[in-house]
């Protein structure tokens, strides 16, 4: 024995003296996880979380998170003598004179940006793939909630700075505030201590940005990590996996290295864009103030879509009995949401109601072998781009050479007109590539190679695909419709008659496929030839 | 044979492929080398984000292709950590990906469901509990407990009262009065009609009393945009017309949708644009929304000039200004 061995034998022993540790990190340390290249989308939003975590731990040593009126004289000449506030003015003292303080505000923005695009990849990976499925439905919802928090923390991050662009944001999410019937205004009053913009809302809001939501997220993410950990990661389907077991490789080393490994590689990336992308140049914005406005002015990606909506909204407005309610604002700005993010966040639940699918899931869908929530998901993508695309419509129609009429006129339009389409097409395409499967199995890959019988035909040659290929291509489960009764014998309606007919004909749908290859088809053919 | 249907088999989990690194000692030695040369690399990644942090002064600019010139401190000290970072990970990655075991293992799963007599015993176990704490026997502890916690619950709602003051009637005054001054922002200087051309914008505030401070709340409700048009080129009622001044007409520059300043004129077609969410207003008829989300027009303030033909309000703001609320009564 080494004396190393020896060291690192004695660390373990005075460890599981004194936790009985032992035994549970010998079978976790050799946890099996399996491996494919969308797994580590979750992964970036982690690892970007934490890059958040550092790089907004060192903002704080010179952010001042208030609005007290300064005059600048710091070194950015441009804006040399002009009243501001404290936050907007040690933003600048960030940027300008700590040395790698724009560097950390670049980073910070970018990871924030990263965080978000991972999460909404990662959502679209758990859902088009199934894994959202029982056991593992309070995770999904663990995750829609990761996401809203993700967008508010967002929000409020990029109002901190208190330049034009974010102040005119904050003016707007007061505008939505307000527009809530009956306790809006005060509401309102509270949240800004008075009126707007008023001096308490950027001191209150870095609490909640640096404190309360980064705890929440803490939490929430422990708790997300706990349950992929307990519950063990999903597999895509393949040769040699199961529903009962994990194909993949060891966390202690194989995994632990390339996690570790892939941690650094998003902060080396995020390094990058923040050393040669400028993202935010609040010096070029000016200090807020109510009276002022820039062109273009753009909210966050992730915020896009929402303005988007509001953007496209018709005039609606109701007056009566001396109130008024601003449809206008509300329906794109909160009703809509709303049903949005319920929607997704029972999406786990409605699926198994309608197709009465209890069991638990560990084998990952391919997207084409369940056309109807593939169309579903495509169909929300497709509204909620829409939406996107609207929310950058006067730089569009800008670069574009439209006018902002056509683009508010193509949105209206199109996020009602759209999505159904797109179900459509969806629904067809998944079908044509179950279609292509089953030949592929059959009939094999076409080989490119043209032969000429001797009575002057041409034919192709096709050749068998792999025993593994043919098993990926069938190994799915298509499920019956159910058929729960509608009446009884006698012709006589039953209880909830028209509740299991809605069952019936939603899950009828769902199991709407082309029937998979079979072995016994596959002789037959070869038979024939 | 059979008439059942058969389906296709599981092949199982294909053989493994060895690496050319688990049987060939040079191969593996190259690999080693290729990971030590991006740990180096990761080292001369933090040298220079040293020599940029201490040598590099802050003001020096260079000029860097594709993203022209750029702060050489910031460049150095992000590229220096960017590589630094990128190639411990990727060094991190390599070595595992060549070096370590890649042979996959298989790892059972367990369903998470207990078995039926565990599940009887919890749910024994709740009952048991539940009916030593009596709460079902007990309904006046049930009860007052309940309206206890439900009151205890008010306590943050009401500790949270003082955050700020009630609206009162703050939403719908703003503080021009008849007679108050317009003056321009920038450099408060009082406005004769003659100054604007016709055609021009100019952005206005009210006259500061000696002494009086501007606050940023006051902007927010106070903003107003003064246009000079031809007066033939008005398309008002009477009333709207008596609020105009020799062809200039002032509207609350805050958006009647949401509240962002509405900054863009366009001359030619004489429409004001709320770069927010494009609501469009026509100037020439009272700023009516001609496209665009706001549901109202944009408040218009009365003016005329006073005794040394200086432009004034004529009267306070006929309704609120900015964005709807409940309180709101048109």
């Amino acid at each position: 024995m080494t004396a190393r061995e020896r060291i690192a034998g004695n660390v373990a022993g005075y460890v599981d003296d004194r936790t009985g540790a032992a035994k549970w990190m010998k079978k976790n340390l050799t946890k099996v996880f399996p491996d494919h290249w969308s797994f580590l989308l979750g992964e970036i939003c982690l690892y970007s979380f934490i890059i958040l975590l550092l790089s907004g731990t060192f903002l704080t040593f010179w952010f001042d998170p208030s609005q007290r009126e300064v005059i600048y004289d710091g070194g950015y000449q441009p804006l040399s003598g002009l009243k501001m506030s404290a936050a907007y003015a040690s933003t600048l003292h960030i940027s300008f004179e700590v040395r790698g303080g724009l560097l950390m505000r670049q980073i910070h923005h970018w990871a924030a940006l990263i965080f978000m695009v991972g999460i909404v990849v990662h959502l679209l990976r758990v859902y088009f793939t199934g894994a959202f499925r029982k056991p593992r439905e309070f995770n999904w919802i663990i995750g829609v909630g990761l996401l809203t928090l993700g967008i508010v923390e967002g929000f409020l991050g990029y109002s901190l700075p208190d330049d034009l662009l974010s102040g005119t944001g904050i003016r707007i999410a007061e505008a939505i505030i307000q527009a809530l019937p009956l306790v809006g205004s005060y509401i309102a009053f509270f949240a800004f201590g008075g009126t707007f913009p008023g001096e308490s809302f950027i001191p209150r809001i870095y609490t909640v940005h640096v404190l309360l939501l980064p705890g929440i997220f803490l939490a929430l993410i422990t708790v997300h990590l706990m349950l992929v950990w307990y519950q063990k990661h999903t597999q895509f389907p393949g040769p040699g996996r199961t529903e009962k077991n994990v194909v993949g490789y060891p966390l202690m080393p194989v995994y632990m290295a390339k996690a570790g490994g892939f941690f650094f590689i998003v902060f080396g990336v995020t390094a990058f864009l923040g050393a040669v992308a400028s993202i935010n140049p609040i010096w070029l914005y000016g200090p807020y103030t109510p009276g002022q406005i820039s062109a273009g002015s753009q909210p966050d990606w992730y915020m896009g879509w929402l303005d988007g909506l509001v953007r496209m909204s018709p005039p609606l407005e109701t007056h009566a009995f001396g109130h008024t309610i601003s449809w206008n604002i509300l329906i794109p700005g909160l009703i809509l949401p709303g049903i949005m993010f319920t929607g997704l966040a029972l999406y786990p639940f409605i699926e198994s109601w309608a197709t009465g699918d209890k069991r638990e899931h560990h084998l990952l869908d391919r997207p084409r072998n369940t056309p109807n929530r593939t169309a579903i998901g495509v169909m929300a993508l497709t509204f909620t781009v829409v939406a996107l695309l609207n929310g950058g419509n006067d730089i569009i129609a800008q670069r574009f050479h439209l006018t902002i009429n056509q683009m508010m006129w193509f949105s209206r339009i199109g996020v009602l007109v759209l999505p159904p389409i797109a179900f459509i097409i969806t629904k067809r395409l998944c079908l044509s590539l179950q279609r292509a499967d089953r030949d592929l199995v059959l009939h094999g890959r076409e080989t490119g190679r043209l032969v000429r019988m001797p009575n002057g035909e041409f034919t192709e040659i096709h050749e068998p695909i792999s025993a593994e290929k043919a098993w990926l291509l069938t190994s799915h489960e298509q499920i019956a419709p159910l058929e729960l009764p509608e009446a009884d014998n006698a012709g006589v309606r039953h209880p909830g008659a028209l509740k299991n007919k809605l069952r019936n004909r939603i899950s009828r749908a769902t199991a709407v496929a082309v029937p998979k290859a079979t072995e016994t088809e596959r002789r037959e053919l070869e038979g024939h030839h | 044979m059979s008439n059942e249907i058969e389906p296709i088999k599981d092949p199982g989990l294909p053989a493994h492929v060895h690496r050319q690194a688990d049987s060939d000692p040079i191969a593996a030695r190259r690999a080693e080398r290729q990971v030590a040369i991006l740990f180096g690399l990761s080292a001369i990644g933090t040298l220079l984000l040293i020599f940029s942090y201490i040598f590099i002064k802050s003001d020096k600019y260079i000029f860097i292709p594709v993203i022209g010139e750029t702060g050489a401190q910031q460049f150095g000290l992000g590229m220096g950590m960017a590589i630094a970072l990128f190639c411990i990970g990727a060094g991190a990655i390599h070595w595992a990906k060549t070096l370590m075991p890649d042979e996959e293992v298989i790892a059972q799963r367990h369903e998470f469901r207990s078995d039926d007599e565990d599940r009887a015993d919890f749910v024994k176990t709740v009952k048991a509990g539940a009916s030593a704490a009596g709460l079902g026997r007990r309904p006046l502890i049930k009860r007052s407990l309940g309206a206890a916690l439900g009151l205890a619950g008010l306590t943050p709602l009401l500790l949270l009262r003082d955050l700020g003051p009630l609206p009162k009637d703050n939403l719908q005054k703003t503080s021009w009065k008849a007679g108050t001054r317009l003056v321009t922002d920038p450099g408060d200087r009082p406005i004769r009609p003659e100054d604007l051309e016709v055609g021009a914008v100019a952005q206005t505030l009210p006259e500061l009393a000696p002494g009086e401070e501007r606050t940023l709340n006051n902007i927010g409700k106070d903003a107003v945009l003064l246009i000079r048009l031809r007066p033939e080129e008005f398309n008002l009622d009477a009333e709207r017309l008596s609020w105009t001044h020799e062809g200039i007409i002032a509207f609350s520059k805050i958006c009647s949708h949401m509240g962002c300043a509405v900054a863009l004129y366009e001359q030619q077609t004489k429409h004001l644009l709320c770069p927010c969410h494009q609501s469009t207003f026509d100037v020439t008829r009272a700023a009516k929304v001609i496209f665009g989300p706001a549901a109202r027009p944009l408040p218009q303030l009365a003016i005329t000039v006073d005794a040394n033909g200086y432009l004034v309000a004529k009267q306070p703001f006929t309704e609120p200004i900015g964005p709807s609320f409940w309180e709101r009564s048109s």
